[in-house]
């Protein structure tokens, strides 16, 4: 009798959790979205894949490591960690100090640039604009600081080159209120 | 008697107001050149509307609103436009932004103010507003936010708060307006009473400042004598003084008993602030077609020999209004925008000032070193002053810890940075510094969040692109093949090479012409 009942429990059971399995399928693997989210979308490739999204696609299959995005900086390395409960490490090729990256822009000098749109066409968020035999010039309010046109795409050397994002007072910050230690900034 | 209510914690401070309360606002003659920052306002930047070399007079347009949230800026002297170039604006890292520069021509005829055209009817609100947006009126109480943006609410305004408390130590620059210019501040009030439908009208002075009252009483029982019937709703009332009763919630709790929601601002209670300054402000445009070309800035402090009140010219650099004042009293001095309190310390006396401007705080740099910081005892003492009621010490810990997500629960947003728990603290840690580093922290994160936002949806779209490229591309060659193959049916094909380099040369324009 109870062997019985109990099959038939466990077949309702095998029954509901087979129609859930089909009918409350997820089709994305949301921790790829939820790495996505983290990582800054410069999509320069330093992690060694061809952009944020498949990085994240491949921390999520376990095929690299949490430590793999510089511009990313410390902060989103325990992001990483964090969400995918791992231990947080230094930064790949860093110092080993914990910090983030300044943010950068690249400039064209429309001086030298002899338009040959090769910048154009690496350009992962389109901040370049342009046509052959026409001068270059990068939007700064699109460009991520990837670094992918610089020199050797650039045929022209100091073409392109990095500068730091211009301090103004929308994205200026206070500075932490105390010295290592422990007085006050003056 | 009117009720008041009370706001939670607060501070009674030493006032330290006599030093600038001597003398009556002094004019500030024109300066040799004005420095008129294309954001003084919250919101988006001026457009400007003259280019260097233009002649301009005291008054005239030179920059206009750029959105709904937005404030124009007129030339505050008669003279030539030098350029439109990057100057250091009053800010604690002497950021530089863009500033309309006016080299002042003073014997240069027309020297008169333009007027912003007829007076609007009383009734018309939409011409009113339009007025009022076009003197580029914001708040002059320091919060600088657009006056005509604030005056169309959306919700029913049963009470109009004129905000004449000024708690903070040493700034008398609204005092001296009420003692000086009471009319205009009454005048203001009625107008803006009428604009926002409210049934009442509080001027509410704090009670430090006995003389203003008085003078606003007077002034206001003159209006009513001369036959004003709105005049009637219209009530001076004396606060208790305490820091900071002069914040806009605190305010509004203290006049009302109704407290504004959290993150939400006092239309949503049915109640409009506004500074006095800016009632003047309104008063002078709406009446006399005067667009907001200066301001009645406070120089005081320890530092500078002969403090007091100063009409000045927009854009006037701060140098100027220092030497005016007398100079300073040693070799170095801190600059303060504001008071001590809730002030932002200036990187130098190279900076102007804006219409943000109240008072400009000088204090001798002092030689000896400050004491230094211990650790926290939680003794609790912030919490109790705490105008807001949140727990400082918890707010503390987690700035101090960049554990920057725990501080949303603990309404980090809804800190007013008035500084009385900093200054009870008997560890003399710097609290409000670190609410500050937290705030602009999370600032920079949600704008780094929403950066990498639109950094994805551009590479979505370029990939798409490309990925729409390649695939009429593939059309293309599979139509050439076809077209190809069908007369030379019978033949074999063509070889490899040959097919390769149309291709090459197809692929390039495509990429040319979508760049």
């Amino acid at each position: 009798m109870e062997v019985v009942l109990l099959t038939i429990i466990a077949l309702l059971f095998g029954v509901g959790l087979g129609v859930a399995a089909i009918r409350l399928r997820v089709e994305k693997d949301p921790v790829v979205d939820q790495i996505d989210a983290i990582l800054p979308q410069t999509q320069c490739g330093q992690c060694s894949f061809p952009g944020c999204r498949p990085y994240a696609e491949a921390l999520a299959a376990g095929e690299a490591d949490i430590n793999q995005c510089p511009p990313g900086g410390d902060t989103g390395m325990r992001a990483l960690a964090d969400l995918l409960g791992k231990e947080p490490k230094p930064l790949a090729g860093g110092d080993g100090e914990a910090s983030d990256p300044v943010p950068m822009v690249a400039v064209v000098d429309e001086s030298t640039c002899i338009g040959c749109t090769k910048c154009l066409q690496v350009c992962p968020v389109d901040a370049i604009v342009g046509a052959p035999k026409q001068k270059h010039t990068i939007i700064e309010a699109h460009c991520t600081g990837c670094e992918l046109c610089l020199p050797p795409l650039c045929p022209v050397p100091d073409c392109i080159v990095m500068v730091e994002v211009r301090p103004t007072a929308a994205n200026w910050k206070w500075q932490y209120p105390l010295t290592a230690a422990g007085e006050r900034v003056a | 008697m009117k009720r008041l209510w009370r706001f939670p914690g607060g501070l009674r401070l030493p006032g330290s107001k006599d030093l600038s309360t001597g003398g009556a606002i002094a004019p500030l003659a024109a300066p040799a050149r004005v420095y008129l920052p294309l954001r003084q306002h919250a919101g988006a930047a001026a457009k400007p509307v003259v280019q260097a070399g233009d002649r301009v007079v005291r008054g005239q347009l030179v920059a206009a609103p750029s959105a709904f949230v937005s404030a124009a800026v007129h030339a505050s002297v008669s003279g030539r436009v030098v350029e439109i170039s990057d100057h250091a604006i009053p800010h604690p890292a002497g950021i530089m932004e863009p500033c309309v520069v006016i080299e002042a021509e003073p014997g240069r005829a027309g020297d008169a103010t333009p007027s912003l055209g007829p007076v609007p009817a009383a009734g018309d609100m939409e011409a009113l507003r339009e007025r009022i947006r076009a003197a580029g009126i914001v708040g002059l109480g320091g919060a600088v936010f657009p006056s005509a943006a604030k005056l169309k609410p959306s919700r029913p305004i049963d009470t109009l708060v004129v905000n004449g408390v000024e708690c903070e130590p040493y700034i008398t620059c609204d005092d001296a307006l009420m003692r000086e210019r009471p009319e205009a501040v009454i005048h203001g009030s009625l107008v803006l009473m009428g604009m926002v439908e409210a049934g009442r009208c509080v001027v509410a002075v704090e009670d430090n400042k006995p003389q203003a009252a008085a003078r606003l009483r007077e002034a206001l029982k003159a209006v009513v004598a001369g036959g004003r019937q709105d005049a009637g709703t219209l009530e001076v009332v004396e606060v208790p003084t305490r820091f900071p009763a002069g914040g806009e919630k605190q305010l509004v709790r203290t006049l009302t008993g109704r407290e504004v929601p959290r993150g939400g601002l006092p239309y949503e209670v049915g109640v409009v602030c506004i500074n006095v300054g800016t009632a003047a402000a309104v008063a002078a445009a709406v009446r006399e077609g005067r667009p907001l070309t200066s301001r009645v800035v406070t120089v005081t402090g320890p530092g500078i020999r002969r403090p007091g009140n100063f009409e000045v010219a927009l854009g006037t650099p701060v140098a100027d209004l220092i030497e005016a004042a007398g100079g300073t009293t040693a070799e170095e001095v801190e600059l303060i925008m504001g008071g001590p309190m809730m002030g932002r310390r200036l990187e130098s006396d190279r900076t102007m000032v804006v219409k943000a401007t109240n008072c400009i705080l000088v204090t001798p740099v002092r030689t000896e070193r400050s004491e230094p910081v211990m650790p926290c005892i939680r003794c609790g003492a912030c919490a109790e002053v705490c105008p807001i009621n949140l727990l400082p010490q918890q707010l503390y810990w987690h700035a101090r810890g960049r554990s920057f997500d725990k501080l949303e629960p603990y309404g980090l947003a809804d800190c007013i940075e008035c500084g009385c728990c900093a200054v009870v603290c008997p560890s003399r840690i710097p609290l409000v510094d670190f609410y500050r580093f937290a705030k602009s922290e999370i600032a920079d994160q949600e704008r780094k969040r929403r950066s990498a936002e639109e950094s994805r949806a551009r590479t979505n779209a370029r990939n798409a692109r490309i990925e729409q490229q390649k695939r009429e591309q593939e059309a293309r060659k599979a139509a050439r093949k076809a077209a190809r193959r069908k007369p030379k049916a019978d033949k074999a094909e063509a070889p490899e090479g040959e097919k390769q380099a149309p291709q090459d040369g197809e692929a390039r324009r495509a990429v040319g012409g979508a760049s």
